[in-house]
């Protein structure tokens, strides 16, 4: 259009739209992010499959790929990594729901103001220092209990793990409870409900999509907690359902390899990218499921 | 107006204060049975705070505090020992928005009645409450999808007959009609009438052509204070209050 | 009185048996609720008290201007304090503009389309994996492939990674906030998009922006699996000079003495804790402060 040079200088245009690639640059860095680490797990994980057939590295039982006769079962790590998934859920799950539940309907708003930020303080601490609490607390306290624990084992890291990812399932929950309308509540006071039939029978089945994502969450974080692990539950690949023995979970595993002075290069090396693959993988999954659910339960109250 | 002996319930001297704010004034009001009484005013003048405390909804609000007594055949509904979830079996309620629970037909209607343990067939209770509140025929054949499928006039009336179920004395609604189209409205005004046969009703409206339909006694209140209450035909034809006047022909323009 | 046609029967003030029960069930449902409440505060209050009865008669200025030392009595922090200042620091430079931008483009920039959608999810399930993936993704590309070796700047170029999600995500939050009709009102004095978002959506967004970052900085400081992963895990008795240098951080000289068996080791993890909660308090104290400064406008 001729009256083009009326409305616009191209020197505008110019500045606008290499800003607006250089902000879209920015934006694209997550995907790329998402690209290379897939990219390098798929590249060397494949390249370990040409040495260990993918069946024996996904149903073999013993995981020894630094010792004579090597094996590499992945199933004691994953055994282990489950253990800590099971005992840090008994933990966080009903304590975490317990607490939203306190916290959206019937905590005052005084007693709001104090719990949310010791919520938020327990969530920012970082793991390592549970990793510290686990072994110098927990620990002690389960060898005090029981007889035969050992003194690195699955329960302790279990259980600082659960109350690491507590604040996280109390405060999602505590959001998926209080996006049920005030009115449902009303709507179950008026026929003659008690606190806990109006809590228990309608506001968290309303609630129950937030609480599954919640809960997906949690466990994700617990599957990919690396450093409580590391310094409490050992470092033996022990196919075991025991809580007190020592076992080794895939990150630490991880771990465990980049501590020590494994060539770049070796079979052993690989294994590292073979473990963190499965271990993407599944929390990529459980994400994917949990930020699903959660968009769509957002959608309906809004 | 002085107490009557079919007067089901009393409030006396009935003050709701906010923290500080008083939202209710010394409220002296009586509920007679089997007859519906509108309680109109602007908005913010303290009607659904009066209204909600007949079956002890502010409750749950905090800083809520309230002074006087509200008698229920005698006896004070906040006297000592006296549970509210029992008070709420004795009066039903319907609120400004349709709040069916998120579950099925049948079970929004059904599980007052079963957790309660209301004797006989729960089946013909809740078939009871749904042809009562006018909605059966629509639903009888999908009793057990979600309640939330239901248009909105349906779900009103779902939520009436979830407290009809019930069976209480009294049902107080909470504006029932302001969220609904017009057709849904009168549908519910036609029902009020043959709920009176049975039920004592509180309503409170903003729409005074609809109290001026569907009640048989009308308070007036405003800035939390009862201004007038009398026959509904007195007080829309001959207000005794220069207040209460202005507002009715106001509105009317 | 007339009889009431409710079949409820009975006047109030008698609570059935079954109605006492059931109020007795809420009672104890609440008490049950109370009590996991109180469980998980006073974890924190253990915690504490844990760390600071292990960890406080070590904490003196020798223990801050000490290096790291096989003899607990000389061992400090000092290589890990500066280290983990270096990294914060760096990191902060790397990530705060790329997730502010990305933050911009997703709020006021992208267009509806596919490849946003497609970003926003990827984003939003970044936030959710292991942090040791980011390690390993350090270590093949910055440590191996850029041959940055282990680094300041290494580890600076993993932490960036791994909290620019989490940048991006609290940004965007912030900028949504912003009224649109501030931004109509702009543009409808001539301004362009970017004149828009500088003189207006950003100033109104920064605090918010700021919460986010600090919080998001936090969380890089108290990170070890990623470092670790890259190689910090080493001795280092000096303090790094530049990006290029080798370096400890503050969570990893923790790691390092809580994962000795000797007690006075652990007993200088808890020292080192208490050091780490102190820079991660400040940092969060700050971030209370802004968004309560910016909340008051």
């Amino acid at each position: 259009m001729n009256t083009m040079t009326l409305l616009t200088t191209s020197k505008y245009r110019w500045g606008e739209a290499i800003l607006r690639q250089l902000f879209f640059l920015c934006a694209l860095i997550s995907v790329l992010t998402t690209v290379i680490v897939i990219g390098i797990l798929a590249v060397e994980t494949s390249s370990f499959f040409q040495q260990v057939s993918i069946t024996d590295f996904l149903f073999g039982t013993e995981w020894r790929p630094m010792l004579e006769p090597k094996a590499y079962g992945i199933l004691p790590l994953l055994g282990g990594t489950m253990l800590i998934v099971v005992g840090s859920s008994i933990v966080a799950l009903p304590v975490g729901l317990a607490c939203a539940v306190y916290l959206s309907e019937y905590a005052s708003d005084r007693a709001r103001n104090i719990i949310k930020p010791v919520l938020e303080v327990l969530a920012g601490i970082p793991t390592v220092v549970y990793g510290y609490f686990a072994i110098s607390f927990v620990t002690p306290g389960l060898r005090f209990v029981f007889d035969d624990v050992q003194i690195f084992n699955a329960a302790s890291a279990a259980i600082v793990v659960g109350i690491m990812v507590l604040p996280m399932v109390a405060s999602l929950c505590d959001d998926a409870l209080r996006s049920v309308p005030l009115s449902l509540r009303e709507g179950a006071y008026s026929v003659g409900a008690t606190s806990y039939e109006v809590t228990a029978r309608v506001v968290v089945p309303a609630a129950l999509s937030g609480i599954f994502a919640a809960f997906v969450l949690a466990v994700s974080r617990a599957i990919g907690e690396t450093m409580a692990v590391t310094l409490a539950a050992g470092a033996t690949p022990n196919l075991t359902l025991n809580p007190l023995e020592s076992i080794q979970t895939m990150t630490a595993y991880i771990v465990q390899v980049s501590l020590g002075d494994t060539p770049s290069g070796g079979l052993a090396y690989k294994t590292l990218f073979a473990v963190a693959s499965v271990l993407f993988t599944i929390t990529l999954v459980m994400n994917l499921l949990a930020n699903k659910v959660m968009r769509k339960y957002q959608e309906v109250y809004e | 107006m002085n107490t009557r002996d079919d007067a089901v319930l009393e409030a006396r001297d009935v003050t709701i204060r906010y923290g500080e704010q008083a939202a209710v004034k010394n409220v002296n009001l009586s509920i007679y049975e089997k007859k519906i009484t509108a309680i109109i005013g602007p908005s913010g003048c303290g009607k659904s705070t009066l209204l909600r405390s007949l079956n002890r909804m502010n409750d749950f609000i905090e800083h809520v505090t309230q002074d006087g007594e509200i008698l229920y055949r005698n006896t004070n509904l906040y006297g000592e020992g006296v549970d509210p979830v029992e008070v709420r079996l004795h009066m039903g309620m319907v609120f400004q928005r349709p709040n069916p629970f998120p579950k099925s037909i049948f079970r929004n209607v059904a599980w007052g009645p079963t957790i309660n343990g209301l004797p006989g067939d729960i089946n013909l209770r809740v078939e009871r409450a749904l042809k009562q509140a006018a909605l059966w025929n629509e639903v009888k054949d999908r009793l057990n999808d979600s309640a939330l499928n239901l248009s909105g006039g349906q779900q009103q009336r779902l939520c009436i007959a979830r407290a009809l179920a019930m069976e209480p004395e009294v049902i107080l609604m909470d504006e029932p009609c302001s969220a609904l189209d017009p057709v849904s409205t009168s549908r519910i005004e036609d029902l009020l009438f043959e709920l009176k046969q049975n039920y004592t009703i509180v309503i409170v409206t903003h729409n005074m052509q609809q109290a001026s339909r569907v009640s048989d006694y009308t308070a007036f209140m405003e800035n939390g204070s009862l201004i007038e209450y009398g026959d509904t035909d007195q007080v829309f034809t001959r207000p005794k209050q220069k207040r209460t006047e202005d507002y009715v022909t106001g509105r009317f323009g | 009185m007339k009889t009431s046609p409710s079949s409820n029967g009975e006047s109030l003030g008698h609570r059935s048996a079954s109605l006492r029960r059931r109020h007795l069930i809420a009672a104890l449902f609440k008490a049950l609720c109370i009590g996991f409440t109180l469980f998980a505060v006073s974890v924190l209050g253990l915690l504490i008290a844990q760390v600071g009865a292990d960890g406080l008669p070590w904490l003196d200025t020798q223990f801050l201007n000490n290096f790291p030392s096989r003899f607990p009595e000389k061992a400090g922090i000092k290589s890990a304090l500066y280290g983990t200042l270096w990294v914060v620091s760096l990191t902060a430079l790397i990530a705060l503009p790329m997730g502010v931008l990305a933050a911009i483009y997703l709020e006021d920039y992208a267009p509806a389309s596919r490849l946003t959608r497609v970003i926003e999810i990827n984003i939003a399930n970044l936030a959710g994996v292991p942090s040791i993936v980011y390690g390993i993704l350090g270590l093949a590309i910055f440590v191996r492939f850029f041959g940055l070796e282990r680094s300041v700047l290494a580890g600076a170029m993993t932490m960036s990674l791994l909290i620019l999600p989490v940048i991006i995500i609290s940004s965007k939050e912030a900028i949504r906030a912003v009224p649109s009709s501030i931004r109509l009102a702009a543009y409808a004095v001539g301004a362009t998009q970017w004149q828009v978002v500088r003189s207006h959506v950003l100033p109104a967004a920064i605090p918010g922006i700021l919460t986010g970052v600090i919080l998001a900085l936090s969380r890089a400081i108290g990170e070890t699996a990623p470092l670790i992963m890259i190689g910090a895990l080493t001795y280092v008795a000096f303090t790094p000079e530049g990006p290029m240098d080798e370096f400890t951080a503050l969570p990893i000289q923790i790691f390092n003495w809580a994962s000795r068996p000797q007690a006075e080791f652990h007993e200088l993890a808890a020292a080192g804790i208490i050091v780490l909660l102190v820079v991660l308090l400040t940092m969060n104290a700050l971030a209370v402060f802004i968004r309560y400064k910016g909340t008051q406008k």
